[in-house]
């Protein structure tokens, strides 16, 4: 399994670099995954290709999720997993976000799964996905005030 | 709250709540039926009313403690989660398990796939009306609680698979019971085809109902056995093999059609299919041999050696009150459990306790599809789409 990831991973990178050498600003490897990070401004663009490339046909959209680096800035880092069930691949696309503006491309037009999985990161982090049809909150009420998932929220909640 | 707009100041169209409080919502799911008549104009799924902030709680705790909350997330699968997660652990650690260890789990596993897969046929048929099936389904699933009861000492919330292995050693004689099960199982699979595969007012109820292209399922991110029902051969245990799934014979079931009677032949087959699993992995499963990673510091010594041999005991101390912190990075590992792909994302800071704990669950995904299966179609088979989605609200809102 490890291997058919890397080979697959290799290509992937590969192809990417030659459509838009600037759509790769890293590759980490780790643990047999690959993780490409893309620049913010390239994210709907990168992951169209991706999507739509006969070479790559990642058409599953896995997940989506943010991991806060507080106090590290940028401090929001969005992972999305992608599957090619034809080529039995996967592959994760991250990117960075900033506290001061955390406003990113929804990848909703893309894969319409993104929809609810936005709305949650949305939801507990408070990224803002410019281009989703129904940015709300979805776990928890209306009125909540804050985003819990980030790191200085107090896991007690706030008194 | 939430309300549909386009319902406001038109006298075609009501509004309809269903739920949270809805026997048929499989929980607290509440969903606003937009109605022309009888038929669905539009539906709005509303959740969150059973959000308890797992991945919020698995940031304080250290690894080994998150463990006791993955039970809860999905109840009808305690011991997928704890697999999911455990194998993101392991994967972050780079920690390689006994292959026994991972017989075991792999027949846990199946059997909870089995369970799982029961109390759906059984609470979809009391959707459909036919009271009866819950009630053989229960009897036989109750045969699998009390084998969980056997290895973990408890029925549901069994927190058996640990990081680096399993918690205890099998229990002496876990054979018989399993073995009686899978000699009883094949013949009470038939007897539910028979309440139920010909039944005409199942098939009214549930054929050319819910129906959703193979396309559109891929595009909402569905998978398990709704998007095996539409023709696409996706499982993780096929294609992405973990705890050495690549080593057992078994099929995956596929349909054509994509309605709720595919989905439930789907399921059905899957039964099936998990039984030949079990019985594979029971007979891998040696009496003799690890169950537990060498690794020091990560599991805990045998309680034999901590009580003679000072080495292990600084160990467990340290595990118990520090934790073990893994190098920085990042692990995802999807597997397959009941409802679809389950997966796991866990970051590490390089401190004992995890920097973020996400759970890919499959139930939240695969309920946005249902305003798409929902639409145009009557009441009554919004009841049968909820059904053959299986959610587990406690899996949906974590």
């Amino acid at each position: 399994m490890t291997q058919l990831a890397n080979t697959g991973a290799h290509i992937v990178v590969e192809h990417l670099r030659s459509w838009n050498a600037q759509a790769i600003s890293q590759v980490i490897e780790y643990r047999g995954e690959t993780a490409i990070v893309v620049p913010k401004e390239l994210l709907r663009a990168t992951a169209q290709k991706c999507k739509e490339d006969p070479a790559l046909l990642f058409n599953l959209l896995s997940d989506a999720t943010c991991v806060d680096r507080y106090p590290v800035e940028p401090r929001f880092e969005l992972n999305y997993q992608l599957v090619s069930i034809s080529r039995r691949d996967r592959i994760r696309l991250r990117t960075s976000v900033s506290v001061q503006h955390p406003v990113v491309d929804s990848l909703e037009p893309v894969w319409p799964g993104a929809n609810w999985l936005e709305r949650e990161i949305f939801d507990l982090f408070g990224i803002q996905f410019t281009g989703h049809t129904d940015l709300r909150r979805i776990l928890l009420p209306d009125g909540f005030e804050g985003f819990p998932l980030r790191r200085d929220f107090p896991t007690e909640g706030k008194r | 709250m939430t309300t549909v707009e386009t319902a406001v100041g038109t006298t075609k169209t009501m509004v309809l709540n269903m739920g949270p409080q809805h026997p048929s919502t499989h929980g607290v799911l509440r969903v606003l039926l937009e109605l022309d008549g009888e038929n669905v104009v539009s539906a709005v799924p509303d959740i969150g009313y059973l959000h308890t902030g797992i991945e919020k709680s698995c940031e304080d705790k250290t690894y080994s403690q998150a463990i006791t909350l993955t039970d809860r997330i999905d109840y009808l699968n305690p011991l997928g989660n704890n697999l999911v997660y455990c194998l993101a652990v392991e994967k972050l650690l780079g920690l390689e398990v006994p292959k026994r260890a991972q017989y075991v789990r792999v027949m846990l596993v199946e059997l909870q796939r089995i369970s799982s897969h029961l109390v759906w046929l059984g609470t979809h048929a009391i959707d459909m009306g036919a009271m009866s099936v819950l009630l053989y389904c229960f009897r036989e699933r109750e045969e699998i609680l009390k084998i969980f009861e056997r290895f973990s000492g408890q029925r549901m919330m069994t927190s058996y698979i640990r990081i680096g292995g399993l918690a205890l050693e099998p229990p002496a004689g876990w054979r018989e019971p399993v073995k009686r099960f899978l000699e009883m199982m094949p013949a009470r699979v038939d007897e539910y085809e028979a309440l139920l595969t010909d039944n005409r007012i199942w098939k009214g109820r549930l054929q050319g109902v819910g129906y959703l292209s193979p396309d559109d399922l891929i595009a909402m991110s569905t998978t398990g056995p709704g998007l095996r029902a539409a023709g696409v051969a996706y499982d993780n245990r096929k294609l992405f093999p973990y705890s050495s799934y690549e080593e057992f014979d078994f099929k995956v079931p596929t349909r054509t059609e994509s309605d709720c009677y595919a989905r439930y032949m789907v399921r059905v087959a899957e039964i099936r299919e998990s039984l030949k699993i079990v019985k594979q992995a029971m007979d891998k499963i040696t009496d003799q041999g690890p169950i537990k990673a060498d690794a020091p510091g990560i599991v805990p010594p045998d309680r034999e050696k901590m009580k003679t041999e000072m080495e292990a005991l600084i160990y467990h101390f340290k595990i118990f009150t520090e934790g073990f912190s893994p190098a920085p990075g990042e692990a995802f590992v999807a597997v397959e459990s009941p409802r679809g792909e389950l997966g796991c994302f866990v970051a590490s800071d390089g401190s004992p306790k995890p920097l973020r704990v996400h759970f890919r669950s499959p139930s939240f995904i695969n309920l946005q599809a249902l305003p798409l299966m929902v639409k145009g179609q009557l009441i009554a088979d919004t009841v049968a789409c909820i059904g053959t989605i299986d959610i587990v609200l406690g899996e949906v809102d974590r």
